[in-house]
């Protein structure tokens, strides 16, 4: 076990309000019906933050996602945004979900356009939403399908018109939930890449939730281990390796070694979760 | 050549139906005078056709039907939406939409002729009751299995709430329209010739009641196979209108 020691670890962030600082949780608990889900979870997240959530599965993590997207609010504690409490959903914070992001009854193009026929009529010129919409369709090779129903796309396409729609309504925060959990291998790494690329050319402020040990790795700066239910914060991780990520990143020995670590954390996890039921 | 092998499929069922028809005719099992032959129910048509009398009885039959699904639709759709989307509305109205829906609609009939009688108006009244009460049940069944989550996403996407409503709600609430609409319409067929047979002056069902007063059976299976026919052609049109709109669906109805 001498391998953690390598690692630098943090104690949970202090609340002293930097510029930097884009997301507070402080001290966070959330009960559904006798089930405490989350207990007293506090992190920040930084500008520039690509920070993943990795735990157990119904342990609360996609809760934690849900108050920061303002879809549900903690019962005590707070979740700040650039220092105010979060009270619903915007545009300022993109999602990502497993299954169902993409609405059936729009075209792939007319997908992409959604949120961009929106700020047209807030003042967005018509040959800015073009020009837009192109881009992403040529970014996320989605060309050939424009006029597809998303019935007949694939899993990895439909993630991909979800991350292309996502960014035309060009929002700050990226919020993902196991976006790649239902692909097969082959199609998550391609998904990987393309994210790490289109982050590159355009940074977003992030946070994955994914049962994924080696995706954590490879796409975060941060990553937070969360516990079986009750959702604490275990351990956070600082991932070491530069923006510039390509495949043979996992073949290196300090990926292997911190994605050993990490595994380690959450089998422990996942053994008391296990326990739980 | 693939067209007309499709049209035959559609058209194998009914002849085998009407194979079935004779087949039972023939074999003895029904005395001979108690069923007629198809050609002879068709020739009946026909003939009932020509004189201009059961164009007339089949035309009013057809627009009471679509009278009494106009209005129910009229309704059911709003009510059926708002049961379905608000919880309190529900908690009230649906135990008195359960109690008015096990009510058959025949039953009111004898009601009916005593507040409205007779009339145009009256039948129209029984198939709006029973249109109604048909799609409302299917609206609000359809409407409270809509997804939430596109609800969140296009709220991420910067949607207001009435945005929401006319790009999220609308989209997602017209298959349950015209799945209710067809419900509703086999509903609204099955009572109109109930509510003729009882009392009126015309109308298919009307033409069903005289000739079994005579005991014209070949006129009686007239009258049922031209209902079937109308019916059958409305729920064409409606499935059409389902595959026309709702190719994004994943299962469309064929």
């Amino acid at each position: 076990m001498n391998a953690s020691a390598s690692f630098q670890l943090c104690e949970p962030a202090a609340s002293a309000h930097s510029p930097d600082v884009k997301v507070q949780f402080r001290d966070v608990y959330k009960t559904y019906g006798r089930i405490e889900v989350v207990h007293g979870v506090s992190f920040d997240i930084n500008e520039g933050d690509f920070i993943s959530l990795v735990g157990p599965s119904g342990c609360g993590k996609t809760t934690m996602m849900n108050m920061l997207a303002g879809f549900t609010e903690p019962d005590r504690g707070e979740v700040l945004l650039e220092g105010n409490r979060v009270t619903g959903p915007g545009p300022d914070r993109g999602v990502m979900f497993q299954d169902y992001g993409v609405f059936p009854w729009l075209t792939v193009e007319q997908n992409i356009r959604f949120g961009l026929d929106l700020r047209v009529k807030r003042g967005m010129s018509k040959e800015e939403k073009r020009e837009t919409v192109e881009k992403y369709i040529a970014l996320m090779r989605l060309g050939d399908f424009r006029d597809a129903w998303p019935k007949n796309l694939s899993g990895g396409m439909r993630q991909r018109l979800a991350l292309a729609r996502a960014y035309a309504a060009n929002p700050h925060f990226l919020l993902m939930d196991e976006p790649f959990g239902a692909l097969d291998a082959q199609t998550r790494s391609a998904m990987h890449d393309l994210l790490l690329g289109i982050m590159q050319s355009e940074r977003k402020t992030a946070l994955l939730i994914t049962h994924s040990v080696e995706e954590a790795i490879y796409l975060s700066n941060r990553i937070l281990v969360i516990s079986a239910r009750p959702s604490r914060v275990v351990e956070e991780i600082r991932v070491p390796f530069s923006d510039q990520r390509d495949r043979e990143l996992l073949d290196t020995h300090e990926f292997i070694e911190m994605r050993r670590h990490l595994r380690d954390l959450v089998m422990q996890q996942y053994a008391q979760q296990q326990e739980l039921r | 050549m693939q067209r007309l092998a499709e049209f035959g499929w559609r058209l194998l069922p009914f002849i085998a139906a009407i194979t079935i028809w004779y087949l039972v005719r023939w074999s003895g099992l029904v005395d001979q005078g108690l069923l007629p032959p198809p050609h002879a129910v068709f020739v009946e048509i026909w003939r009932r056709s020509l004189d201009g009398g059961f164009l007339l009885d089949a035309w009013m039959s057809v627009r009471r039907v679509l009278l009494g699904l106009f209005f129910g639709m009229l309704l059911a759709v709003p009510v059926g939406f708002l049961i379905g989307w608000n919880r309190g509305v529900r908690r009230f109205v649906d135990p008195l939409v359960n109690f008015f829906r096990a009510l058959p609609p025949i039953a009111l009939i004898p009601l009916v002729i005593v507040y409205l009688g007779i009339g145009e108006v009256a039948k129209v009244a029984i198939l709006f009751y029973a249109a109604f009460f048909a799609g409302v049940i299917v609206m609000y069944e359809g409407m409270s299995q809509i997804n939430p989550l596109f609800v969140r996403v296009a709220r991420t996407l910067g949607a207001t709430d009435w945005e929401i409503f006319y790009k999220v709600i609308i989209p997602l609430t017209i298959p349950h329209v015209l799945t209710a609409t067809r419900v509703a319409l086999g509903v609204a067929w099955a009572t109109l010739v109930a509510s003729e047979l009882v009392a009126a002056q015309n109308g298919i069902g009307a033409v069903i009641q005289n000739a079994s007063a005579f005991f014209q059976l070949t006129t009686i299976y007239a009258g049922i196979v031209t209902i079937g026919f109308f019916a059958l052609l409305m729920d064409s049109v409606l499935r059409a209108i389902t595959r026309n709109f709702l190719n994004w669906q994943d299962r469309v109805a064929q």
